[in-house]
């Protein structure tokens, strides 16, 4: 492999790296900005994030979005783990690929048809649009990433080790509970994990479902702008940022670790 | 006390009539969709037996030891364990253990939580717990891996520990699916005489299924050889190498040589053969065939001495060729010998001198001679 860098390369990765993070680099820049004015760099200051949390309107925001994101997550990720279980375990029952279909459907689906649907459904039992029907919308949304992180890990579940514990006298909840759950925990986790993401960055879903009192942060940022960005939004774009970054990095640092940890001991092992 | 070897050669229950078996197989058959894996299969197996099941892939011997364990149910027959029928029964509630190919061990708990995993689910106390870990650990000479995953394990190290975990809770009946499948060949042969020994400390019924024949002579006190999902042969390891009751069996079990014929002639101290190829066999293991029948004469390279001057015992058992091929194998030296008609006779000798009296190199002539007890009629 040619690892030396050649003009071409450089180029290349210049130009990706400019077309992926230049606006977001723009955002944090100007998020610094003592001006008002958001395309004019006025000087630093941080004035903007103090005034970010005296800002009552996109503090509300946020905190209907943590609990909207908290709350389908969790429910998702229940959810969804019974659907891989189902489809990975269960291969024979009637409609299954009726089933499977209809569970990564959503994955696929326009957006904007899923919220409409999902509106029309609300108002057709009488659910009053509010916090309820956003959430309702998210497990929705969420439910079938969750399945397919899941099964993708279920595939790959030695059968064996839950007959082993079978065989050694457990009943099946017990060897659901203390052998496969804890083997999948990992998958569980990610898939959780993508369902919170999902669900706080939908502008969408949350705009045909939500009602009054229940607006989450992208839908807050998405009126603010409309009439004129405010350093402010970019102050609240960029701590969201920082946060997803955090959890991302920490995440796959910790995975790392633990990947390098396990070779190692697998090495020591084999020298005995 | 009794050496293991005089109690294993005194341990014959099935040649007593009296004798109850342990396991029972009744006219079993297991299908799936359409493919059947075992056919209306009937087996015994006596208490503190060492049993193997040995058969290719796709036999049917994986299936039994399932359905024993309880992971599925005959479509058809019944499994008797101490008299039991075991249909019905779950395998959390029956009294075998199983060790698994894969090992299947927990990865997320040590070696001892691994081992201790089926003695807390029949609720043992905990201090008792603790000292069959210890126990079993000993066993299985893994006191110092105790705290260690099964990923920071050898190979060899996880073999032991699935081991002791499936003999940890003293189970009835021990199913093992390829023990020693995933080890290499020397680390393989010690362990089989570990698990003999193993077996009969405990005094555990045994049941293991393997590919590997070698595997299965070394270990078992008799062996069930399986075709198609039925039994071929159950006997002994030297009966079956010795006396194959069909020539599946006599070809699946060692080398053989097989001579197609008729039977010339034939009285109470053995039979003639007229060999296809022009060879004049005598046999004192004739079996049931009767003169003109066609027969198969099946003989064991080791049987078969192979000479550079011709023996002096005239016509019969007797036949020349030239030397086709030769390996070397250090403790004995295998020949293939062509004869007139293209037939290739595999022949082997224990180099039991340093430098053999009579050499032979390719292409030399050479007789080959058996005596009328080496090989055995079977049925065409």
């Amino acid at each position: 492999m040619n690892s030396s860098w050649s003009r071409f390369n450089v180029t290349s990765i210049v130009l990706g790296f400019a077309f992926l993070y230049l606006p977001i680099v723009l955002l944090v820049v100007f998020s610094f900005n003592e001006s008002k004015l958001v395309t004019v760099w006025g000087g630093f200051s941080t004035k903007w994030y103090g005034s970010l949390f005296q800002n009552k309107g996109l503090m509300d925001a946020a905190w209907v979005t943590a609990r909207v994101a908290l709350i389908s997550a969790t429910v998702a990720t229940v959810l969804g783990t019974l659907a891989a279980l189902t489809l990975t375990r269960y291969t024979r029952f009637r409609g299954r690929v009726l089933f499977s279909g209809m569970v990564f459907a959503p994955l696929v689906m326009p957006e904007v048809i899923t919220g409409l649907s999902l509106l029309l459904l609300f108002v057709a039992v009488g659910l009053d649009r509010g916090f309820l029907t956003v959430t309702l919308a998210h497990i929705t949304l969420t439910m079938c990433f969750v399945a397919v992180v899941v099964q993708s890990r279920l595939l790959t579940f030695d059968r064996s080790l839950e007959e082993a514990a079978m065989d050694l006298g457990a009943p099946p909840v017990k060897t659901f509970f203390q052998i496969t759950f804890p083997v999948i925990l990992p998958a569980i986790i990610s898939g959780w994990m993508l369902a919170f993401t999902l669900s706080l960055d939908d502008l969408v879903i949350a705009s045909f479902t939500s009602g009054p009192g229940a607006t989450t942060l992208p839908m807050k940022i998405y009126s603010q702008v409309r009439l004129g960005v405010t350093p402010e939004i970019n102050a609240a774009c960029t701590i969201l940022i920082a946060v997803v970054a955090i959890g991302v990095i920490a995440a796959s640092v910790v995975n790392k670790q633990r990947e390098v940890q396990r070779l190692r001991d697998e090495q020591a092992a084999q020298r005995g | 006390m009794k050496s293991l070897g005089s109690i294993r050669r005194s341990f014959t229950p099935w040649n007593d009539p009296a004798a109850k078996p342990y396991i029972a197989f009744e006219n079993v058959t297991k299908r799936f969709g359409d493919f059947t894996a075992v056919n209306n299969l009937s087996l015994t197996v006596f208490e503190r037996e060492f049993f193997a099941l040995l058969g290719a892939s796709g036999c049917g011997k994986s299936t039994l030891l399932r359905m024993l364990a309880g992971f599925d149910e005959p479509t058809a027959g019944r499994i008797l364990l101490d008299g039991q029928d075991l249909r019905g029964i779950p395998p959390y509630r029956r009294p075998v253990n199983m060790m698994f190919q894969s090992y299947a061990l927990f990865p997320h708990m040590t070696v001892e939580a691994n081992i201790a995993f089926g003695l807390k689910q029949e609720g043992m106390p905990k201090a008792e717990i603790g000292t069959r870990v210890a126990e079993m650990l000993r066993l299985v000479k893994l006191e110092q891996f105790a705290k260690r995953k099964p990923h920071q394990l050898s190979g060899g190290q996880r073999q032991r520990v699935a081991l002791a975990r499936s003999v940890a809770k003293r189970p009835k009946v021990l199913l093992l699916d390829e023990p020693l499948g995933a080890l290499d060949k020397k680390l393989r042969e010690e362990t089989q005489f570990e698990l003999m020994d193993l077996q009969q400390s405990l005094g555990l019924t045994f049941i293991v299924v393997t590919h590997d024949q070698e595997e299965a002579m070394t270990m078992a006190d008799r062996i069930a050889i399986l075709d198609k999902g039925e039994v071929m042969q159950v006997a002994t390891p030297a009966e079956v190498y010795e006396a194959p009751s069909s020539r599946f069996v006599a070809g699946f079990v060692g080398n053989v040589n097989m001579f197609e014929g008729t039977v010339a002639s034939r009285d109470d101290s053995g039979a003639r053969i007229a060999s296809s190829n022009g060879l004049t066999i005598m046999t004192k293991n004739a079996g049931a065939a009767s003169a003109g029948s066609p027969v198969v004469f099946a003989i064991r390279p080791e049987k078969i001495k192979v000479s550079s001057r011709k023996p002096a015992n005239d016509d019969v058992n007797v036949a020349e060729g030239e030397i086709y091929d030769i390996a070397y194998l250090g403790d004995m030296t295998v020949y293939h010998v062509k004869l007139a008609d293209g037939h290739v006779v595999k022949t082997s000798s224990l180099n039991a001198s340093r430098i053999s009296d009579d050499p032979l190199s390719w292409n030399d002539r050479a007789w080959i001679s058996f005596s009328p007890d080496a090989g055995v009629v079977l049925a065409k």
